[in-house]
């Protein structure tokens, strides 16, 4: 395999929960995030739809007493086996977070950081690999004379970008999205939800959103969680495509939800 | 009523910051007047350029007292610097937390050691240890109180730099590793770049306390004050461990002078130590992502209380 073509791979996750402690927070989660589609991930607060995404990529694997039951896997890979190399794993799925978190270093540093944990490239492949991303994020134009200023000089949707840019720099093969557009406002907005759907193109994308428009603009498919009142752990309650989700919800819960009437 | 009580608080904060910067004012006046005194008996190139310090000829010459700070604080900062680093590196991306807690414990209660308990320490195990592995001598001398000078300056540098890392935003670590940094990546080329006003104004402090610290140094140094400093082995002194051996006796003014301009010349360089801290914190803060470091006022207050 080429490795300068991203190879979107599809993500499995099978029978699984996922554990705080001796809480289950979210339960018997089966989904399948197709290659070159966005998958949105909706519902209300606290169903566990950022859980669900952040152990995707094991980035919860920090959190103590986190802990995962069932099969999540990338490819034919599984993601929590004891062999799993999970710096390896992080560079295969990329992800994005919910508040712009640029590195205190400058704008071309903060894209070629990932390029330069093994084997950095030459120097001038770098800053080839660099642009690369940065145009990928729509940000090239803007931040082009100024790669040598500090990442954190720039506005919280070019910051956004920025950190998009780092993500997909290393070519990963699923790019997770943590409400990437909650603290930003609607132009920026606008600009990341154009940016998202070019990058399914490339990548297999999961986002999760609060925002139901952002849901219905950017997303190919849509996954429906709500909270299960008896136990409080969070499950899927519908998975379809976007605009029958929309259109024509199958579950009262997600009618209620798209609709507006509670979440 | 409101108004009164507000004039009557703002008169009370007014007259405490008056005292304390008259107080700060009459500090310099007092040691920078009586001190200055001493070029009234020799001329200052006698005083700044003399190799020796001898009140037996009435001759002052600076150097070897300055040149045993320099020598001790410098040796002890290039231990006490990367171990105190290491150590908070250790507590708050390693350590687990009921590791952490008990050594918060343990840097708490150095920092708690009166000196003179560091100076016995210092003389019983430090300077035996320093004679028989290195052989001559006394075992009194600049590396004795270096080494009693590590462990003194690492409760200062150890908390100050373990608060500024862990004042690091979470989302910092998860950002390195999102893209595939190991620990050890994420540690030296995001956390450390990120906390670096935080951890420069943690040894700062620590050489201040280092420069400032008297008794245990003077119990372990030697006090040989008439000559340049030889070698790390054999006696030497420092600033204000020589003003401590030698105030009680000194009953010449040209010494007394002499003494006070050394106790003048120690307060400008903890004043410019402060000043490097503040320069450090103010750069800091034209960063928006380096949040939550100490205040320049608890760090003012920590360089004060650390001499």
């Amino acid at each position: 395999m080429d490795a300068s073509t991203p190879s979107a791979t599809t993500m499995t996750v099978k029978d699984t929960s996922l554990f705080y402690g001796g809480f289950r927070a979210v339960k018997d989660i089966n989904l399948h995030f197709r290659p070159h589609a966005v998958t949105a991930i909706i519902g209300s607060s606290g169903c566990g739809k950022s859980t669900m995404l952040r152990s995707l990529n094991r980035i919860n694997d920090r959190v103590n007493g986190f802990r995962v039951e069932g099969t999540i896997s990338l490819g034919d890979q599984d993601v929590y086996a004891p062999t799993t190399d999970v710096v390896d794993l992080r560079r295969r799925v990329g992800m994005v977070f919910q508040r712009p978190n640029p590195f205190p270093m400058s704008i071309f540093d903060n894209v070629a950081f990932g390029l330069t944990l093994y084997a950095p490239p030459k120097r001038a492949d770098l800053e080839m690999m660099v642009e690369t991303a940065l145009r990928a994020s729509a940000l090239w134009g803007e931040v082009k004379d100024k790669l040598r200023r500090p990442a954190t000089e720039l506005s919280g949707g070019q910051q956004q970008r920025l950190c998009i840019a780092r993500a997909i720099a290393t070519r990963p093969d699923v790019l997770l999205m943590d409400e990437p557009c909650s603290a930003l406002d609607p132009i920026s907005t606008l600009k990341v939800e154009e940016l998202i759907a070019e990058l399914k193109r490339s990548y297999t994308v999961v986002i999760v959103t609060h925002n139901m428009q952002q849901a219905a603009r950017a997303s190919d498919v849509t996954v429906m969680m709500n909270m299960d009142e008896a136990d409080r752990a969070g499950h899927v309650i519908e998975v379809g495509a976007t605009d029958d989700i929309f259109t024509n919800p199958q579950h009262p819960q997600t009618e209620a939800y798209v609709s507006g009437r509670f979440g | 009523m409101r108004l009164r009580q507000g004039i009557v608080a703002q008169s009370i904060f007014f007259t405490a910051a008056a005292i304390v910067a008259l107080s700060t004012a009459a500090l310099l006046l007092f040691t920078g007047s009586r001190g200055l005194a001493v070029f009234g008996y020799m001329n200052p190139a006698e005083f700044f350029l003399s190799g020796s310090w001898n009140q037996n000829d009435e001759n002052f010459g600076v150097l070897p007292l300055l040149a045993g700070s320099l020598l001790t604080v410098g040796l002890a900062l290039l231990i006490s610097g990367p171990l105190a680093l290491g150590v908070s590196i250790f507590m708050v991306e390693i350590a687990p937390e009921p590791v952490r807690r008990v050594m918060r414990t343990v840097v708490e209660l150095f920092a708690a050691l009166p000196s003179v308990i560091y100076g016995l320490l210092g003389l019983t195990l430090v300077v035996p240890w320093v004679r028989e592995s290195f052989g001559g001598g006394l075992g009194k001398g600049i590396l004795a109180a270096s080494i009693v000078l590590v462990f003194m300056t690492q409760p200062t540098i150890v908390s100050i730099a373990e608060d500024a890392l862990r004042a690091l935003p979470e989302s910092l670590r998860e950002g390195a590793l999102a893209v595939g940094a190991t620990r050890w990546q994420m540690i030296w080329r995001v956390l450390l770049p990120a906390a670096r006003p935080g951890l420069i104004t943690a040894v700062v402090l620590g050489t201040g306390r280092a420069v400032g610290e008297t008794i245990a140094v003077q119990m372990v140094i030697g006090n040989i004050t008439s000559r340049m400093p030889k070698s790390l082995l054999t006696g030497a002194t420092t600033m204000p461990a020589a003003i401590v051996t030698q105030l009680p006796e000194a009953t010449s003014p040209e010494h007394r002078a002499a003494l006070i301009m050394v106790a003048f010349l120690l307060l400008v360089i903890t004043f410019s130590l402060i000043a490097a801290v503040r320069a450090a914190g103010s750069r800091g803060k034209a960063r928006p992502t380096t949040r939550r470091r100490p205040s320049p006022a608890a760090q003012t207050a920590a360089v004060k209380g650390g001499d």
